[in-house]
């Protein structure tokens, strides 16, 4: 069997999930930017531009991972990857991103309203956090 | 039986009730529970992998379900208690009765967005936010953010026009009534509401805010109306289909109901009108 991938875990009975407040931020690195992207539709996100500024003073980053459409994940239950080919941190920390069936982004602070690309979420992140950090994402 | 009421139509007592039920249900740890499940769905829903809470056909049983837990839950402590609705769709200012601080108290202050009125006030020290995305505390609204304002009437008739309750790709490019509903497309209603009303409401740890529970009562409401209007469409899709719930699937975390078991709501409860 594969390693658990980070959708295996969100789908545990949810109340034995980790609140994400009270997660370590190591297990981060356990559940994001490993697997591929189940997308075969849209243009990889390996296509799109890194970028690294600061706005409204806080450095926002954002990279391909390189890892999009290249092994396993395609769908099936447990086996869904999370990683959408793409990573955006907030002064370094991993601010949670997808990617819809259009091409458009959301974010897990803007999860109801799309953004045309990962620039554009990572500054409506930070405009939304009023200076606040990112708890580390983490769920389990 | 449970009534579902408009929540303008609420007495004092009622508010009351309910506000005292979601306090003690925040006090005991349950209320996050819920929040905790909601965050997990909404992450690990994905448009091209396993989809059960968001961006899917399930998205309408699924919230029925979990606000029926969620009511159940407010009833243990005080079995007079139902979930109210919110129709956005007339009050929609943040001056409507909802917001007044006997309620769910009002939007939130200018510069870091904190509520500072009502039960759910950080000064109330009764509604610390605990499952969270950033490191605030405290209770977040911004209410009428968003670059539009709610939907209207026309706009929600519009929607439960559509004969067809959803289609492939069964996700969040799909047409059809359950996706215009959501707000992945269209003029989009229930996505545009989160927006609206600003604060945690935006994020995945949305019913942090009880005003949560008001919004899906009106979405659940208008599937309710939509069926009423359609007879002869119902859910879709019926047969099995990969990383997507149909009729007969058992949905998580519940894995013992389905979204047939979710089609009528009146053994459940009803609605006021």
């Amino acid at each position: 069997m594969p390693q658990a991938s980070r959708r295996t875990v969100i789908g545990v009975t949810a109340g034995a999930l980790a609140g994400l407040a009270a997660a370590g931020p190591s297990a981060l690195a356990a559940g994001l930017g490993r697997a591929a992207s189940a997308d075969g539709h849209r243009p990889p996100a390996t296509d799109l531009k890194p970028f690294d500024e600061v706005y409204r003073g806080r450095r926002i980053q954002g990279a391909p991972t390189g890892t999009a459409g290249h092994h396993g994940a395609h769908g099936g239950h447990g086996g869904q990857a999370h990683d959408f080919g793409y990573r955006v941190t907030v002064d370094g920390e991993e601010l949670h991103v997808m990617r819809n069936a259009d091409g458009s982004w959301i974010s897990v602070v803007n999860h109801y309203e799309t953004y045309a690309e990962p620039r554009a979420l990572a500054r409506a992140a930070v405009v939304e956090l009023q200076g606040a950090a990112l708890v580390p994402l983490a769920l389990a | 039986m449970t009534v579902r009421k408009n929540q303008a139509d609420l007495t004092r007592a009622e508010k009351r009730r309910f506000v005292a039920a979601l306090l003690e249900l925040k006090r005991s740890g349950r209320y996050d529970e819920f929040v905790d499940i909601h965050n997990g769905f909404i992450m690990g829903d994905t448009d091209h992998g396993e989809r059960v809470g968001h961006r899917s056909p399930s998205f309408l049983p699924w919230h029925r379900r979990f606000l029926i837990d969620f009511e159940r839950r407010l009833q243990e402590v005080d079995p007079s208690v139902a979930l109210p609705y919110w129709d956005w769709t007339v009050d929609r200012t943040p001056t409507a009765s909802l917001w007044a601080a006997d309620f769910l108290g009002g939007t939130g202050r200018t510069g870091d967005g904190k509520v500072m009125d009502g039960a759910f006030a950080e000064t109330s020290g009764s509604w610390s936010i605990n499952i969270r995305v950033d490191q605030r505390p405290f209770l977040r609204r911004a209410l009428g953010s968003g670059r539009r304002g709610l939907p209207t009437r026309a706009e929600v008739d519009a929607v439960l026009a559509m004969p067809v309750y959803d289609a492939s790709p069964w996700n969040s490019a799909s047409s059809g009534f359950r996706n215009n509903l959501e707000g992945w497309r269209g003029a989009d209603l229930h996505n545009r509401v989160h927006v609206w009303v600003g604060g945690q409401m935006t994020t995945g740890v949305s019913p942090n805010d009880p005003v949560f529970w008001l919004h899906h009562a009106f979405v659940d409401k208008l599937w309710a109306d939509w069926q009423a209007r359609h007879p002869r469409s119902s859910y879709l899709p019926v047969e099995p289909t990969r990383n997507v719930v149909a009729l007969n699937d058992t949905m998580r975390p519940w894995n013992d109901v389905t979204p047939a078991d979710m089609l009528d709501h009146t053994p459940y409860y009803t609605y006021d009108g």
